[in-house]
């Protein structure tokens, strides 16, 4: 049997279906329209979350102790039997942690294009056309997933969640866990929470935010003195955090926090995808960035090409008289 | 024995440079750029080495023949602790994943490794990343977006990072595929003279593999960099006139005492 329906593959907390797999059911629900068929949504795990998936037309749900909390070995089991089942003609993932394990595998497992890093879909009569977001946002790939099935990975906050939210009832149907569920190569050990940081990045109304272009742990001190002189908490890309200069409490992006401060200072950092996800909505965003070609300067408000070593120490001058 | 680790490597555009497309604008001109070693395959070095110092584990890096400068990003982890570098022909020079993983699959069929450890993504990754596709072509057990792995016998001990700063500790058998978000602690520098010396002591070993099939692939419309439609204003002057407009930037919004 050819469905051909539009899948989603939920994300959930156990408790509540993440904000992402709305937004990917919101363009799950406009793209089945265009093409005549339906939304249907892959939910893994504790069934009784349908209940939140008014927006789908249906949902397939595999509910088994292996699944209750993320798996990458449970998910892709389980998705490989509901696709074998279903046979969808595209299969929409977040491009985070759940479709960076899943959507390369099942590319070559299923047998499908994958387009990752997807921010744009649209459908036309012979295709759905997806683009792609490469090279850290410095350029954009219009794909077409042709074909009788596709997959993409979509980058986070790349469409509305409001389209995916509805009250309405879906039909459920429940899928028998596959029994290769019972003999996994791999088992959850433990759950870790975050740790708490010492201040709430989250809470500022403005931040001081640093890059890669910082160039070691030393120079953090011009930046701090800066943040002082405004009294607000400094903030940083992934790579700042990963090289241990500050912890992770201070990390804005897909891995890190999302902000949304008055103003957002950043100095040295790119604009990478993963970053602008934690902060693209900030009411004022200013970017200082040697090269003029960054994609930073695609987001922010405001932004200068001055050298971060000779702006910084010249900023905090002026905000201390 | 001691657990075999192997890396596999790209070299991708180095993003600090001005990105050209090719005449028929469905790809990046490679001809001029400038190749720097995938950040998070040095990632995924790092931490291979780190498992080896503390297991005497034996790590063997592999790139393709054809990617650019691959030589030096050999050589280089080999400076870093690497016993062993392999390079692989076979491919195409395709710098799709899906072609990548296929020859990358032909290698490990012929020479397996307990351990798979290489980069979660890389930046010019288009159709995929490498770790899940390698690892659904040998039939492996995967996990990507990783922070810390620990060997223990026949199985690893890994941390798998969600969004918010959320992660999963699993316990993952092996022989497996793991894709490396960042190394416990920052990549080791090589010493350029250590590099040279790698270089002179040569020792790339060459392995011709005969590629598996190749998944299915993308059609590529069009690549055009981002329209400068939301293109932020920009702040001219030097470092003294630009820190004024951000101090009256502020001011203004009343986010500045003073
Ligand atoms: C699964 C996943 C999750 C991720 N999560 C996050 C996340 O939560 N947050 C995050 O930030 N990243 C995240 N990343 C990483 C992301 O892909 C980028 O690698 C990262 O954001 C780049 O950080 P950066 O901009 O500081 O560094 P780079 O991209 O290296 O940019 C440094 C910039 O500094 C500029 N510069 C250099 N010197 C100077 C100077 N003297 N003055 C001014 N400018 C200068 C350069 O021109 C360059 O643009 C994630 C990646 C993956 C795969």
């Amino acid at each position: 049997m050819v469905s051909g329906n539009i899948m989603v593959l939920a994300e959930h907390t156990g408790k509540q279906v993440s904000e992402g797999s709305y937004e990917l059911l919101g363009k799950a629900r406009e793209l089945a329209a265009a093409l005549g068929c339906q939304a249907e949504v892959a939910l893994f795990g504790p069934r009784d979350l349908a209940a939140q998936l008014g927006g789908a037309d249906v949902v397939v749900s595999v509910d088994h102790p292996a699944l209750s909390e993320y798996l990458p070995e449970a998910y892709e089991q389980a998705l490989m039997a509901v696709l074998a089942d279903r046979n969808p003609r595209l299969i929409l993932m977040s491009n985070a942690t759940v479709g960076l394990d899943l959507g390369a595998a099942l590319s070559v497992r299923w047998q499908a294009p994958l387009a990752a890093y997807v921010t744009s879909l649209t459908a036309e009569p012979a295709a759905v056309v997806a683009t792609a977001q490469i090279l850290g946002g410095k350029v954009l790939a219009e794909v077409e997933l042709g074909g009788e099935r596709g997959i993409a990975t979509v980058v986070g906050g790349a469409f509305p969640a409001a389209a995916g939210q509805g009250d309405g009832s879906c039909a459920v149907v429940e899928f028998a866990a596959p029994a290769g569920l019972e003999a996994l190569r791999m088992s959850l050990q433990q759950v870790l929470e975050p740790q708490e940081g010492d201040v709430d990045i989250t809470a500022a109304d403005v931040l001081v935010s640093v890059g890669r272009g910082i160039d070691g742990r030393d120079n953090l001190e011009v930046v701090q003195e800066l943040a002082d002189a405004l009294g607000v908490p400094l903030s940083a890309s992934r790579p700042v955090v990963d090289a241990g200069w500050l912890p992770k409490s201070r990390q804005v992006g897909k891995s890190g926090l999302k902000v949304k401060p008055k103003a957002y200072l950043m100095f040295g950092i790119s604009g990478a995808p993963e970053h602008l996800e934690g902060m693209r909505s900030a009411e004022l965003i200013i970017a200082c960035n040697t090269d003029a070609g960054a994609p930073i300067f695609d987001v922010a408000h405001y932004g200068t090409t001055v050298d971060l070593f000779d702006l910084i120490p010249a900023l905090a001058e002026r905000v201390k008289h | 024995m001691p657990v075999r680790i192997v890396v596999p490597v790209k070299a991708v555009p180095d993003l600090v440079e001005e990105i050209e497309l090719t005449p028929d604008e469905t790809d990046i001109d490679r001809e001029f750029l400038k190749f720097v070693l995938n950040e998070w395959d040095a990632q995924a070095l790092e931490e291979a080495l780190l498992v080896k110092d503390a297991t005497g584990a034996e790590v063997v890096v592999v790139g393709l023949h054809e990617d650019p400068d691959i030589d030096q990003a050999l050589y280089t982890a080999i400076a870093k602790g690497a016993d062993s570098a392999v390079k692989i022909s076979g491919g195409e020079g395709s710098t799709r994943t899906s072609d990548r993983a296929a020859v990358f699959a032909g290698y490990l069929s012929a020479e397996p490794a307990d351990l798979v450890l290489t980069g979660v993504q890389a930046a010019d990754d288009l159709d995929g990343q490498l770790p899940p596709m390698l690892a659904a072509h040998l039939g492996l057990p995967h996990v990507s977006v990783v922070v810390g792995v620990q060997a223990n016998g026949n199985a690893v001990t890994i941390r798998q990072e969600f969004a918010g700063g959320r992660s999963h500790e699993l316990e993952v058998s092996l022989p497996a595929v793991v894709g490396v978000q960042a190394a416990r602690q920052a990549p080791r520098y090589a010493p350029i003279s250590r590099i040279r010396q790698a270089m002179q002591a040569g020792g790339l070993r060459e392995v011709d593999a005969s590629p598996g099939t190749t998944g299915p692939s993308l059609t590529v419309r069009r690549m055009y960099r981002p329209e400068a439609a939301g293109h932020a204003e920009m702040l001219t002057g030097n470092a003294d006139e630009v820190a004024a407009k951000i101090a009256d930037l502020l001011r203004g919004r009343g986010l500045m005492k003073g």
